[in-house]
């Protein structure tokens, strides 16, 4: 029996081209910068077993993360304080890690514990900024907005915690910058193009940019 | 497909780089984006400037296949441990990703740098298999380069092919302005270094240089004239650097394999680290052109391999390493190779594959090295049903061998077995066929035996395609008719639960096999095949029969006189202007004997002078497994 000496969870930036690599891949490309790195990652047991690391969310394809989050089982002790150092060089360009603490090896599983994503979204937006503004309070002002989602109704509007201009022109997309604070409960996820398309903003150009993961207590 | 650009002094200016940005606008629009923005670890991005010469290795097909490819790896190691050179790589996209960049008028690029392909000195193109010519057009076309070699000059890339394809040239030869024939390590440099003395000067100067570096094959420098029947006539050089026949080239000692392999940042066929074992192989197979025309067999000593494994593990981070070669329990070092992997690497979850077993080479100890953290399932290629057609094509293993293997598999608890087959051999009767669906099923009550009904035995069967430079050359491909009654015999034969049959298509079987013995006037039918849409041949839901039909009628050519028509003993063949070491004479001995099923031993035991040693035998190291040749001190 393998044992688990603690829990690792590294704080980390997704940027660059990198974006275009999906979720299963980018655990993928962790499991390995942590074999290059040589940490001692612990495996599942059973049939076929996999190292233990835990990715929060899924970053969809294309989308900038600045503080993403990966939880690592460790086979034996490590020195917390050089992992950041050690990890760096083994990462892939896109990946800078910006911290790596010791969370308790009991808490829930990552995943579960995320309760919101902050996002700043820069949208194509050629009208005046203030027709934008009125449009989100528009939306902000429903009490329900029913969206599709793979063939299934969900309403968006609880999701969106908090919804705000950032930054009133920015040359990256050609418009604003929107700021939204999006919760995810379990089996509904408020994500950043669903607000965009509930604007009218469907299919406009866009840069997305996962600020922050809030973790509950899951 | 030229992308130009206003330059400051108002001239238009070739681009010289494929933007971020601009890539940014159409990747959300692909499918897997990740394979066109590089960045992989270990990919070497050098100084463009610090260089002399830059060398595109291009893969015609998707990064999903060609960055397993363990070729083009070993080459941008080389070519990158220059001084003086750089090496990037190129994947022919996707149908949408290519869609995309035509209307983006983005033309093609490599990885590393994001330049496009014309601003290389050479590229370097892999031709594993035959299927690819359509996509080489697509690429050196999606590159803004014309096709063919006749409409480029010294202002263009050199444009050099290798890899098995180029053992039989020809149907490429209008398209490729010279071949690399054989092992490439040692080819590699002299080629660049030709290329680097001749830099400047006319194209015809530069490939008369290219023509005098052994291995080096030059179409344009060879006449070939046709008889009435359409045959091969006669062959002749037009130039004196140019040999007849070039002979493949070998290097004498392997050299250490690559440890700083690429890591694809999206998932690809084989994803894992390869360190090949062996190349060559002694068994003489007489449907096998790899086995024969990689010859002398070549083993990598154990401690080699493991200080290879050793060096790639932190480079990489693979959990899983390929043992490759053309038959991997043949390795005299196997056994003690695994046990050593299993105890130095067990720490480190280091998976092993060890693809191409054979039967009657398998040792429990492989089973249990091999499953260490891994139970897919195991894979044999019995290739004929019947002992006696295993014996016409010289792969003699015995079925009651076969049988016990499968009971030792799934003993060890394995519960999926695949088999490999092919039909179409010559000599094959209806009851050849009909044991084909016999092995299997025996097989299948083998494993029922030890795991009641949760056993599967997955059966892919391919038809025979005959192939240059083997004993089956002179063979014609098996009619679509036959082939198709011959599936449907198996189909109906290996029905109910337990058995799994894959088949290959028909239509594909007979292009690959025109294209695997074509001659060069099949370059006008694969030019218009693709200017019809043809592209992607080797993909069962991409390939346009109507297309080639239509491309062969237009030139004039017939595909069943390439694919279908038994070739006389004495006739010339137009591969033959390669010469793989293997004498002529030896592969018609071995045809003949396969045709009253006598089988030839294993040759690492017994020599039978297949010319390899006569053609390569003063470059003989203790490596080889042919015996030392007298003259060797």
């Amino acid at each position: 029996m393998t044992v688990t000496m603690g829990r690792l969870r590294i704080t980390f930036s997704k940027g660059g081209l990198l974006r275009y690599s999906g979720h299963l891949d980018l655990a993928r490309a962790w499991e390995r910068s942590l074999r290059r790195a040589g940490i001692p990652v612990a495996y599942s047991h059973g049939f076929n077993p996999r190292p233990r690391i835990q990715l929060a969310a899924a970053l969809p394809l294309g989308h900038a993360g600045e503080a993403e989050l990966l939880d690592v089982w460790l086979e034996r002790p490590v020195a917390v304080g050089e992992l950041a150092r050690a990890l760096q060089p083994a990462l892939l360009e896109g990946l800078v890690v910006k911290e790596v603490r010791e969370v308790p090896v009991q808490q829930p599983a990552l995943p579960a514990q995320v309760a919101a994503s902050e996002y700043e979204v820069a949208a194509e937006w050629e009208e005046p900024v203030e027709r934008l503004q009125e449009r989100m309070d528009r939306l902000l002002a429903e009490t329900e907005l029913r969206r599709q989602r793979r063939g299934k109704s969900y309403d968006l509007r609880p999701l969106i915690d908090r919804l705000w201009i950032v930054q009133e022109w920015s040359q990256a997309a050609g418009g604003p910058v929107l700021g939204m604070v999006l919760a995810a409960r379990p089996g509904a996820t408020g994500r950043p193009e669903a607000v965009l398309e509930a604007l009218g903003l469907e299919g406009c150009r866009a840069q997305f940019k996962r600020l922050r993961l809030v973790l509950g207590q899951g | 497909m030229v992308e130009r650009a206003k330059g400051e002094d108002g001239c238009e200016q070739e681009k010289m780089r494929v933007e971020a940005e601009e890539l940014e606008r159409i990747l959300p629009g692909v499918r897997k984006p990740g394979r066109y923005v590089g960045g992989e670890y270990n990919s070497v991005a050098k100084d463009w400037e610090a260089v002399s010469t830059r060398v595109c290795l291009a893969f015609p097909e998707i990064y999903d296949l060609g960055m397993s490819n363990l070729g083009l790896a070993i080459l941008y190691d080389i070519l990158n441990s220059l001084p003086d050179v750089l090496a990037e790589r190129a994947y022919l996209p996707w149908v949408d990703m290519i869609a995309a960049m035509r209307q983006a008028r983005l033309p093609l690029y490599t990885l590393e740098s994001r330049r496009p392909l014309r601003e290389f000195d050479i590229i370097g193109v892999g031709l594993p298999y035959e299927q690819l010519y359509t996509n080489l057009l697509e690429m050196l076309d999606l590159a803004g380069l014309p096709c063919r070699s006749a409409d480029r000059d010294e202002r263009h890339p050199l444009v050099v092919a290798g890899g098995h394809a180029a053992f039989n040239p020809e149907p490429a030869a209008e398209f490729v302005d010279a071949f690399a024939v054989g092992d490439g390590e040692e080819l590699v440099v002299d080629l660049v270094r030709a290329y680097q003395e001749t830099r400047g000067q006319p194209r015809e100067v530069q490939l008369r240089a290219l023509a005098s570096i052994p291995g080096v094959y030059v179409p344009r420098f060879y006449e070939v004239a046709y008889g009435d029947d359409s045959r091969v006539r006669g062959i002749e050089p037009t130039v004196p650097e140019a040999r007849l026949p070039v002979l493949s080239r070998v290097v004498s000692v392997l050299p250490a394999p690559p440890t700083r392999l690429l890591v694809p940042t999206v998932d690809v066929s084989h994803n894992r680290a390869a360190v090949e074992i062996q190349r060559g192989c002694s068994r003489g197979c007489r449907f096998c052109q790899a086995g024969l025309a990689t010859r002398p067999v070549r083993e990598r000593p154990v401690e080699e391999i493991i200080d290879a494994i050793a060096a790639l593990m932190p480079l990489t981070g693979f959990e899983e390493v390929g043992l490759l070669s053309l038959s991997s329990s043949d390795h005299s070092g196997i056994e003690r190779l695994v046990q050593q992997i299993a105890e130095r690497f067990s720490a480190d979850h280091l998976s092993i594959s060890l693809p191409a077993l054979r039967a009657d080479s398998f040792s429990v100890g492989l089973a249990e090295a091999v499953a260490q953290g891994r139970h897919s399932g195991f894979t044999f290629a019995p290739e004929a049903g019947s002992e006696r057609l295993r014996a016409v094509i010289n792969k003699p293993i015995p079925t009651e061998q076969m049988l016990e293997v499968a009971r030792q598999v799934f003993q060890r608890g394995w519960r999926t077995i695949k088999l490999y087959f092919m039909i179409g051999l010559p000599q094959e009767e209806e009851e050849d066929v009909l044991a084909i669906s016999d092995l299997a099923r025996a097989v299948l009550a083998e494993g029922r035996r030890e795991h009641g009904r949760k056993v599967q035995v997955n059966l892919s069967v391919n038809t025979f395609v005959p192939k240059p430079h083997t004993p089956f050359q002179w063979a014609g491909l098996e009619s679509e008719a036959v082939i198709r009654e011959k599936q449907a015999l198996l189909k109906r034969r290996l029905r109910g639960p337990g058995l799994k049959l894959s088949l290959s298509d028909p239509q594909a079987s007979v292009l690959e096999a025109a294209l695997a013995r074509g001659d060069r006037r099949l370059a006008g039918v694969v030019h218009r095949a693709w200017e019809l849409g043809a592209r992607f041949d080797a993909w069962d839901e991409h390939r346009q029969p109507a297309a080639w039909s239509q491309a062969y009628a237009e030139v004039g050519l017939d595909p069943a006189f390439y694919a279908h028509r038994e070739r006389a003993l004495d006739e010339q063949f137009p591969w033959e202007v390669v010469s793989i070491g293997v004498r002529r004479k030896v592969l018609l001995a071995e045809h003949r004997r396969s045709q009253s099923g006598e089988t030839t031993a294993d040759c690492r035991d017994s020599c039978y002078g297949c010319g390899v040693l006569a053609a390569y035998g003063s470059g003989w190291s203790a490596q080889w497994r042919c015996p030392r040749p007298p003259d060797n001190a």
